[in-house]
C-alpha cells in the first residue's frame, strides 16, 4: 500500500457495482463478498437485478446492480445507501444516484461515458454528475475498458471476450479500495472457471492489474479497513437464502431419514433451489423439472404418498396455480413443503423484486375449509432453519407445510455457521408403525397428542388403502358424505393445525420491559427491523422488538406476550396481510400497519424515521 | 421400509377377488366401467401382482371412482392430475406397479399436458384410458373425443370442434406403447392390460367404454356382436392381419395407405397380407393402423396391442444418474458434504 494513501477504519461500508445485465456485476459482486466473508467480515448482500436477461445496452431499464454491505459486526442487512458505487456506464451511475450519500465514492468507466452512453442514459449534458446535482461526490474516473484491453492484449482473445472481463478489473480496484489480499479472488476464479484455464489466465490477470492500477496511479481517495470479525468458534462459509434453503431440506431429509424428491417448474425467483437439489444425486435426492406448477406440486404429493419426503418450490404465481393440490394434500394429510420465494405481485408483478405479499395466499388459498401450517424464513441463513423446520412440522404432523420465504433473503447471502447434525432437533415421522391402538387401523385414525395420521406407505403389507379429495369417514375411511362426520373432519383439520403450536418455540421479545411501544415484523424484513429498533434505542427511546417465523399457528405465547404492549406496530411489505391476521386471532391489540411495497428492501433511516413519529404521536 | 418382491411374488398366488375391496361399486347398472374393473382385477392376478407393491391413481370423473373398488394402495386425486401424482411415485419408489385410472375428460382435456408428458417421458405406468367420448359425471357435456357435431347438453346445436384421437396424442408424444379393447372384450382388454403392465415405460390402454346414460350406443358400431368381427381387427404380434365374419380379410399396403381387402379377390392372396409387428420402432404404420376405421374411412377399428417398443424409463434414468454420481463420491453425511466445501473458513 502506497504510503500517501490515507486508510480509514471503519465498521461497515456498503459498495454497489453497477453496470449492463450482461457485465458481470453479479459475478464481481458475489467473488467480493465471498472473499470478504473469508477475510472476516459479516456480510449481507442484495442483488438488484432487471427482469430482462440482456435489456439494450446502457439503458436504464438494464442496469444490474449488486449490493454488499460488510462490516465488523451486527451486519444484518445489506445497507440503505452506498458508500462505493462502481457504475460502469452512465445508466449504471442513474439508477444508483439516489442510493448515494453526499460523499459518496464513485469509480466509474470513461470509455463508456461518451457523449452516446450518456445520451442512452437520457443525460442532456456532458457532465452528468453535476446535471443531477450531485457536487460533492469523490469521484474516481478509470479507462476500465481500455485498460483490460491493454491488459489482455497478448493473451489471443476476441473482443468480445475481452470486454466481458472488465468486471474483473472493477473487482480488483474495488479489492485494492477494501485492502482485500487478492490472492483469495484468484482461487475462488479457479474454481468459477475451472473448465477453461484460459479464461482462468485472463480473469486473474486483469484483476491483478486493477488492484495494481489502484494501488500505482494513487487514487485520490480513502482506501478502507474493516475489521475481521469475531465471530463464534466453528467453521463458516457464506450462504445465499436459495441455497440455505435447498440444505435445509436436504439436512431435514437427512435426520429423518427418508428420501428427498423436488417436483418443480422453473420460475424466478425461485428457481436456484431446484438447481441445487438437482446436482444433489449424490445424496439420492430426485429433482424433477416438471411440465407446469401443478404436476410440480402433484409430483411431490405422489412421492409423499409412497414415503418420500415431498417438497415443491415456486414463487407467487405458481403457488396460485399449486392451490388445488395442496388442497388434495390437506384432505389425504400427507407430510408435503411447499416453498414460495415471494416476489412482487399481483400477476407477473415484479418478477425479480422483493415483497411480503404471498401472506394471505398460503393462510387462505384454497377452497374450503383448508388449513395448513405456514412458515417464514427470517434471513439467508435461517432459511436454513425454516427449511428444516418445515419438513420436521410436515412429517410429524402429517400436513402440508408452506414456506414463505422471499427475492431479498433468497438472492441475498450472509455469512454462516455450519451447524453440527447433532445440533438439529430429531424428526420423527408419524409412521404407521406407532399406531398402537386397539381396532383394526383404518387411514384416519390419529395420534391422540397430535391428531396426526399415521403414514402407511405402499410396500407394508396389511395396509394397503385408498385415500383422495373426497370426505372420508372418521373411524372407516371409506368415502362419506355425511354431515356430522364432515363437521367432525373439518374441525379436526383445523385442530391439528392448531396443535403444532405445542411443538413450536415460543415466541421472543427483545428490548425494553416497560417499553410502550412493540415493533412487530415476520420473515424477510428480520434484519432491517431489527436495525430499526436498534436505532430508536440508541435514540433514547423505550421500544421493544419480535420477528415472526411461524405464522400458522402462532407461538403458544403470542397473545400473551402482544397484550403486554399499548402500541404494536406491525410493519411488513405488504398492505397489512400479517397485522389482520394477527387481528382476526388476537382481540384488543392496538396495531398500527406500516406498509411499505415498493419491491425494494426497508430502508432502516426511513424506519426508523416513521417508527419516531407514530410512538411521538401518541405520546 | 424394504420391500421383498420376488419372494412375495414366487410364494403366493393372487386370484382377481384378491385386488377387490370392500367397498360397493356405486356405477350406473350397465356401465361399461365394471367391465373394466373386472378385467383390471383378472390382469393383475394374472400378473400375480403383489397388492401391496401396487398402486391405482385416478383423477377425477367415473372411471377415476375405480381406485376405490380396488384393495391395492390407491389414491384419487383432482381432476386431470393423476400422471403427474403417479410419476412422483413411480420415481419416488421404481419397484412399485402404477396403474393409472383416467377418463377422456379428465386425461385429454384438463389433464391434457399431463397426458403428454407423462407419455414422452416414458414413466413406466400402465395407465388405462376410458374412452366414451362424453362427461358422465357432471351428466353430459360433450368431451374432447366427441366427434365433430356431437349433441350434448353444452353444445345443444352440436360441436364445432374436431375430436382428439388418443392414439394420436399418444403418438405425438413419442408413445412407446399404445393398446386398445372394447369394454365388453373381456378377453382382449385383459389381454392388453397384461401386455401393458408387462411393458417398462408408459404404456396407454384406450378402452371403448359405454356410458349407459348419457352416451348409450356410442361404441355400438364396434360392440355389436353381429358386426363386431367386419368392423374390427384384433393386431397379434408376428401375425397377419386378418378379420371379418369368415377371416377372410386382410389389410394391405395401397399406396401411402391401408387397405383392407377380401383374400382371393381382386388378385389379392395372402402374401400381400400385412403381418404385424408392434415391436417395429419406426411408428408411421402402426398410426395408420391405430387411427384405421375412426373417422368412416371403411377399415376395421384395430384392436389389441399396436405399439410395444422398448426404451429407456424415466424412473430408471434416474436411479442410474444417481448410482453414477454415487459411484464416483464418496459416502458422506451431510455435515461431511458442508466440510468439504471450497469456500468454507474456520473462526478458532
Amino acid at each position: 500500500m502506497d504510503k500517501k494513501t490515507v486508510v480509514k477504519d471503519l465498521t461497515q461500508v456498503t459498495i454497489r457495482l453497477s453496470g449492463d445485465s450482461g457485465d458481470g456485476m453479479q459475478l464481481s459482486g458475489n467473488l467480493f463478498s465471498t472473499l470478504s466473508a473469508v477475510f472476516g467480515n459479516e456480510i449481507a448482500t442484495f442483488p438488484d437485478y432487471p427482469a430482462e436477461i440482456r435489456a439494450p445496452q446502457g439503458t436504464l431499464h438494464g442496469v444490474s446492480g449488486f449490493q454488499v454491505r460488510i462490516g465488523s459486526k451486527n451486519i444484518h442487512t445489506s445497507g440503505d445507501l452506498t458508500d462505493v458505487l462502481i457504475a460502469m456506464n452512465p445508466a449504471a451511475f442513474k439508477v444508483n444516484a439516489h442510493h448515494l450519500k453526499k460523499d459518496s465514492i464513485v469509480i466509474f468507466d470513461t470509455d463508456s461515458f461518451m457523449k452516446r452512453d450518456l445520451e442512452k442514459a437520457n443525460f442532456v449534458t456532458n457532465n452528468p454528475f453535476e446535471e443531477l446535482g450531485m457536487n460533492s461526490l469523490q469521484l474516481i474516473p478509470v479507462p476500465i475498458t481500455t485498460m483490460t484491453k491493454e491488459s489482455l492484449k497478448d493473451m489471443d482473445m476476441d473482443n468480445k471476450s475481452v470486454l466481458r472481463s472488465k468486471n474483473m478489473f472493477a473487482l480488483g480496484l474495488v479489492c485494492w479500495l477494501f485492502n482485500r489480499p487478492v490472492k483469495i479472488a484468484d482461487k475462488l476464479l479457479e474454481q468459477k472457471f475451472m473448465k477453461n484455464q484460459k479464461l482462468v489466465e485472463a480473469n486473474i490477470k486483469v484483476l491483478n492489474d486493477g488492484y495494481n492500477y489502484g494501488n500505482n496511479i494513487h487514487l485520490k481517495v480513502s482506501t478502507y479497513r474493516i475489521e475481521a470479525v469475531e465471530h463464534g468458534k466453528g467453521f463458516y462459509t457464506d450462504i445465499n437464502g436459495n441455497l440455505a434453503t435447498a440444505y435445509g431440506l436436504l439436512a431435514a431429509a437427512e435426520k429423518a431419514n427418508v428420501n428427498l424428491l423436488l417436483g418443480s417448474y422453473p420460475i424466478t425467483p425461485a428457481t436456484d433451489i431446484l438447481h441445487e437439489l438437482a446436482k444433489r444425486k449424490d445424496f439420492g435426492v430426485k429433482a424433477l423439472q416438471m411440465e407446469d406448477e401443478i404436476a410440480g406440486i402433484c409430483a411431490a404429493l405422489g412421492a409423499s404418498y409412497v414415503g418420500n419426503l415431498g417438497v415443491t418450490t415456486t414463487s407467487g404465481p405458481g403457488l396460485a396455480l399449486k392451490g388445488e393440490a395442496l388442497g388434495l394434500a390437506v384432505m389425504t394429510e400427507l407430510p408435503l413443503v411447499v416453498i414460495d420465494v415471494q416476489r412482487g405481485g399481483p400477476s407477473t408483478g415484479l418478477p425479480t423484486k422483493s415483497e411480503q405479499s404471498d401472506l394471505n395466499q398460503a393462510l387462505y388459498g384454497r377452497n374450503g375449509e383448508s388449513p395448513v401450517a405456514v412458515l417464514a424464513a427470517l434471513s439467508p441463513t435461517d432459511c436454513f432453519d425454516s427449511a428444516f423446520w418445515a419438513c420436521k412440522i410436515a412429517l410429524e404432523h402429517m400436513t402440508p407445510v408452506v414456506l414463505l420465504t422471499d427475492a431479498y433473503i433468497a438472492n441475498g447471502s450472509s455469512a454462516w455457521k455450519i451447524p453440527k447434525k447433532e445440533e438439529y432437533p430429531e424428526i420423527k415421522p408419524n409412521y404407521v408403525q406407532n399406531y398402537t391402538g386397539e381396532s383394526k387401523w383404518t387411514p384416519y385414525l390419529r395420534n391422540e397428542d397430535t391428531k396426526a395420521r399415521y403414514w402407511a406407505t405402499p410396500g407394508m403389507a396389511n395396509f394397503t388403502h385408498r385415500v383422495g379429495g373426497l370426505e372420508k369417514d372418521s373411524k372407516t375411511g371409506a368415502i362419506s358424505s355425511d354431515g356430522e362426520n364432515h363437521q367432525l373432519m373439518v374441525e379436526t383439520r383445523q385442530a391439528k393445525i392448531d396443535k403444532i403450536a405445542n411443538y413450536i418455540p415460543d415466541l421472543e421479545v427483545i428490548g425494553d420491559k416497560d417499553a410502550e411501544t412493540l415493533i412487530v415484523g415476520w420473515g424477510g424484513t428480520f434484519g432491517h427491523l431489527l436495525e430499526a429498533y436498534r436505532g430508536i434505542r440508541e435514540k433514547g427511546h423505550k421500544v421493544a422488538f419480535t420477528q415472526f417465523k411461524f405464522i400458522a399457528p402462532l407461538p403458544k405465547n403470542t397473545a400473551e406476550v402482544l397484550k403486554k404492549y399499548p402500541r404494536i406496530i406491525v410493519a411488513e411489505q405488504n398492505l397489512g396481510q400479517f397485522a389482520n391476521y394477527l387481528n382476526s386471532q388476537i382481540e384488543g391489540l392496538n396495531i398500527h400497519k406500516f406498509n411499505r411495497i415498493t419491491g425494494q428492501p426497508f430502508l432502516v433511516w426511513r424506519l426508523i424515521e416513521e417508527f419516531l413519529n407514530i410512538i411521538e404521536e401518541e405520546a | 421400509m424394504e420391500k421383498t418382491l420376488d419372494i412375495k411374488a414366487e410364494t403366493l398366488i393372487y386370484k382377481p377377488k384378491d385386488y377387490k375391496s370392500e367397498n360397493s361399486v356405486r356405477w350406473c347398472p350397465g356401465c361399461g366401467d365394471h367391465a373394466v374393473l373386472n378385467s383390471i382385477h383378472r390382469a393383475m392376478a394374472e400378473l400375480n401382482l403383489v397388492p401391496e407393491d401396487t398402486v391405482m391413481v385416478s383423477g377425477i370423473g367415473c372411471s377415476s371412482r375405480l381406485t376405490y373398488y380396488m384393495d391395492t394402495y390407491g389414491l384419487h386425486s383432482i381432476h386431470g392430475r393423476a400422471l403427474p401424482i403417479a410419476t412422483g411415485m413411480k420415481v419416488a419408489n421404481p419397484k412399485l406397479n402404477i396403474w393409472v385410472a383416467t377418463g377422456d375428460g379428465d386425461s385429454l382435456a384438463i389433464g391434457g399436458n399431463h397426458f403428454i408428458h407423462a407419455i414422452r417421458r416414458n414413466v413406466d405406468l400402465t395407465i388405462v384410458l376410458f374412452n366414451n367420448k362424453i362427461y358422465g359425471l357432471t351428466k353430459g357435456q360433450f368431451s374432447p373425443t366427441s366427434e365433430r357435431g356431437f349433441v350434448a347438453k353444452s353444445a345443444p346445436y352440436g360441436t364445432v370442434e374436431d375430436p382428439f384421437r388418443p392414439a394420436e396424442l399418444c403418438f405425438g408424444a413419442r408413445g412407446k406403447f399404445f393398446g386398445r379393447a372394447i369394454d365388453v372384450d373381456l378377453k382382449n382388454l385383459t389381454n392388453t392390460l397384461v401386455a401393458a403392465s408387462k411393458h417398462k415405460g408408459a404404456a396407454v390402454v384406450e378402452v371403448l367404454q359405454n356410458c349407459v346414460i348419457f352416451n348409450e350406443g356410442i361404441h355400438s358400431k364396434l360392440t355389436d356382436k353381429t358386426w363386431r368381427k367386419e368392423n374390427t381387427i384384433l393386431l397379434t404380434q408376428g401375425e397377419k392381419m386378418i378379420f371379418g365374419e369368415n377371416n377372410d380379410k386382410g389389410i394391405v399396403i395401397d399406396g401411402w395407405d391401408l387397405k383392407s381387402v377380401t383374400i382371393g379377390e381382386d388378385g389379392y392372396t395372402l402374401d400381400d397380407v400385412l403381418v404385424h409387428d408392434a415391436t417395429c420402432e419406426d411408428n408411421v404404420l402402426q398410426l395408420k393402423l391405430a387411427l384405421m376405421g375412426l373417422e368412416g374411412d371403411k377399415l376395421p377399428v384395430a384392436m389389441g396391442v399396436i405399439r410395444d417398443v422398448e426404451a429407456p424409463t424415466y424412473e430408471q434414468e434416474h436411479e442410474k444418474q444417481i448410482e453414477a454420481v454415487q459411484a464416483k463420491t464418496p459416502k458422506r453425511s451431510f455435515e461431511e458434504f458442508l466440510m468439504s466445501s471450497s469456500t468454507i473458513w474456520e473462526v478458532k
